[in-house]
């Protein structure tokens, strides 16, 4: 904990009204339109699935929705192909 | 093999996903692996109750209609490890959980988790019903007040009819967690007492969870009051409260307003 905990002890009234707002601002803006980070997500595993055959048991996607900045993860194990042909030519 | 416990109650605001959250976090914070799991379709709020609203990718309905993965819509605690948040679906209504897709989702959690908490929608309806269907245990949630006690007797009926236990012919385990207990109106005889709600309902008491300030801080905060202020009134009843359902044989003291030396002198009650 440090010393700027001890002031935001007090009151936990501004932490909610800040989470209600990002939470709201995504819904709302949800409602009408799917937003972007879901679209991208949507358009990167749609571009990877062209070019693997995507496991699902070895895909893990993450995204956390910020008020100024939203991260997406997006981690995928592609089995590796080269190891197969190799061991034939050799 | 897991316990899947529904936390129920018919009458909405009682404290469903409150003591959803505080219970199965204090379970998991011994060690135990524990998925919650939220019915309410549509509008569904135990993902902000946990500090998670912004990290929902996927949700039940998602799983249920194979477009994403149990292991892909799991959200797993930042506080403790063992901890796990399946959300409820904010876009579609509760028609889209079917029985099956439901009974598989639980079954895959129970052979995964120690236990599984179900946060049950408020009201009888299918959303409740499929919450409660595969469960083993049900923590009913009331209020010491007329309308939440007759809700309750309400889906204790429901709860001996139509689950798959009840209808193999079993009993379903069931417990009363009385929230919002205000000491000080208690004593004053302006509230229906421990005792009267056990005796209308007839059913066991899990534990006496006292109306706190800092439940509505742990909120605010977006944390299971266990984890948040775990020396809180509020916090030890519910651990008690999970400690009892895990089987230990724990008494269950009736909270009491505890007088400052000055609210003696000037016979002032507790806020």
């Amino acid at each position: 904990m440090n010393l700027l905990d001890l002031f935001k002890r007090r009151g936990s009234a501004p932490v909610a009204r800040e989470r209600l707002q990002v939470l709201l601002a995504y819904e709302r803006r949800n409602r009408s339109q799917p937003d972007l980070v879901s679209v991208l997500r949507e358009e990167i595993m749609a571009v990877i699935a062209k070019h693997v055959q995507i496991d699902q048991d070895y895909l893990q996607v993450s995204m956390d929705r910020g008020e100024t900045m939203s991260t997406l993860e997006i981690d995928i194990q592609i089995p590796n192909k080269s190891a197969r042909p190799l061991a034939l030519s050799a | 093999m897991g316990k899947v416990v529904v936390v129920t109650s018919g009458k909405g605001g009682v404290g469903k996903t409150t003591s959803t959250a505080a219970l199965g976090a204090a379970v998991a914070k011994t060690g135990k692996k524990v998925a919650l799991v939220d019915f309410d379709v549509g509008l569904r709020n135990l993902d902000l109750i946990m500090g998670a609203e912004r990290r929902v990718v996927f949700d039940l309905v998602n799983v249920i209609q194979g477009t994403a993965k149990l292991s892909q819509a799991l959200i797993r605690d930042k506080r403790v490890e063992t901890l796990f948040l399946l959300p409820a679906s904010q876009t579609r209504d509760k028609d889209a959980l079917t029985e099956e897709g439901v009974a598989e989702v639980i079954g895959k959690l129970r052979s995964v988790f120690d236990y599984v908490f179900c946060d049950s929608p408020a009201g009888i309806e299918r959303g409740a019903q499929l919450a409660m269907r595969f469960a083993d245990e049900a923590v009913i949630v009331t209020n010491p007040e007329v309308s939440s006690v007759r809700d309750s007797d309400r889906i204790i009926g429901l709860l001996d009819a139509r689950t798959v236990k009840a209808e193999q012919g079993e009993q379903i385990a069931k417990h009363v967690l009385v929230t919002r207990y205000d000491a000080a109106r208690a004593a004053r005889g302006e509230m229906l007492s421990i005792d009267d709600v056990l005796e209308i309902l007839s059913t066991p008491l899990l534990g006496i969870i006292p109306e706190s300030q800092d439940v509505l801080r742990a909120s605010n905060l977006g944390s299971p009051v266990t984890l948040s202020d775990p020396l809180n009134s509020a916090a030890r009843a519910y651990i008690d409260a999970a400690r009892r359902l895990e089987g230990e044989d724990l008494p269950v003291v009736v909270p009491f307003e505890r007088k400052g030396f000055l609210d003696r002198l000037l016979g002032r009650r507790a806020a």
